[in-house]
């Protein structure tokens, strides 16, 4: 690849050093990140699947692990990450299209995912614990 | 005679051109529809009995939209973790088997899935 002679006037990626933190920039490492733990989370989602298909027994084991309050700090904060990855990832598409790079879309795009996903991720669990009680 | 396009054709870090960008996007419409379903699904079984938990998801059409779900998150998260591996991990063997871990992890993590929901469905 060095050799080539395409490779010499190719412009280079910005240098992290140099660049003053901006949202959207920490915004896409935060993608990043989440999509990372949603890769790792996904185990919680078999392991709970294989126990309810194991059977009763198995299956109680897990709910009350995954009832513990640590347990439900995990989930609460998986929530969290796949809508925060998902809107993130709306963001990401509408972007693709080469709309809302503006200054002002922007800021409300990302403004927007992380309100939006705040405000949803304790929806949801108001839901739950009001229709299911505070075991989970 | 090499010519510059003809060195990157079918290459890029993992030999596989922009098929997994468009897929990448592909799934990532499809997880969005999905999740939602799956969020749903689990809200109203949360802390439920073993029984109540088995007679939704071995209910057809909550266990295809689980399975749909399953699969598109499985092959978008495949694709998403290669991209992360091949953005950090330049040497080329430890590259080689973190690719290779990650797509066996997919699939244990997709086949298991998978496997549990028929197995729900089909009668525990
Ligand atoms: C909820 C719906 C989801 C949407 C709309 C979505 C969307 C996206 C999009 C558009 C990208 C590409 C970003 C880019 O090009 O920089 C992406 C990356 C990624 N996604 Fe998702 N995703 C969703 C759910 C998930 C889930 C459930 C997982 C894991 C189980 C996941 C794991 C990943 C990973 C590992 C990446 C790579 C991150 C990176 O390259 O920075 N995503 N997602």
């Amino acid at each position: 690849m060095a050799s080539s002679k395409a490779g010499s006037n190719r412009p280079l990626s910005p240098h992290l050093q140099i660049y003053r933190p901006m949202l959207s920039m920490m915004m896409s490492i935060v993608h990043r990140i989440t999509g990372a733990a949603l890769y790792v989370g996904s185990i919680l989602l078999v392991i709970w699947l294989v126990a309810a298909a194991s059977g009763p027994s198995a299956f109680e084991t897990i709910q009350s692990i995954y009832g513990s309050i640590l347990g439900q700090l995990v989930l609460f904060c998986y929530t969290w990450a796949l809508i925060h990855h998902g809107l993130g990832g709306v963001r990401h598409l509408i972007w693709d299209t080469g709309r809302g790079f503006d200054h002002q879309s922007r800021e409300r795009l990302i403004k927007g995912g992380l309100i939006g996903s705040i405000a949803l991720t304790v929806l949801i669990w108001v839901v739950v614990y009001a229709t299911h009680g505070a075991t989970g | 005679m090499r010519t510059p396009l003809g060195q990157v054709r079918g290459l890029g870090a993992a030999r596989s051109g922009t098929d997994h960008f468009w897929l990448q996007r592909l799934t990532a419409v499809s997880n969005l529809v999905l999740s939602t379903v799956f969020v749903g699904v689990l809200v109203s079984l949360a802390g439920d009995s073993h029984a109540s938990v088995v007679a939704t998801l071995s209910n057809p059409i909550v266990a295809i939209l689980m399975l749909l779900f399953v699969i598109s998150v499985v092959v978008h998260m495949r694709i998403g973790m290669q991209v992360i591996i091949e953005d950090y991990v330049h040497a080329e063997l430890p590259k080689l088997l973190l690719l290779m871990g990650n797509t066996f992890f997919a699939i244990v993590v997709g086949l298991s899935a998978v496997f549990a929901l028929l197995k729900i469905s089909f009668g525990v």
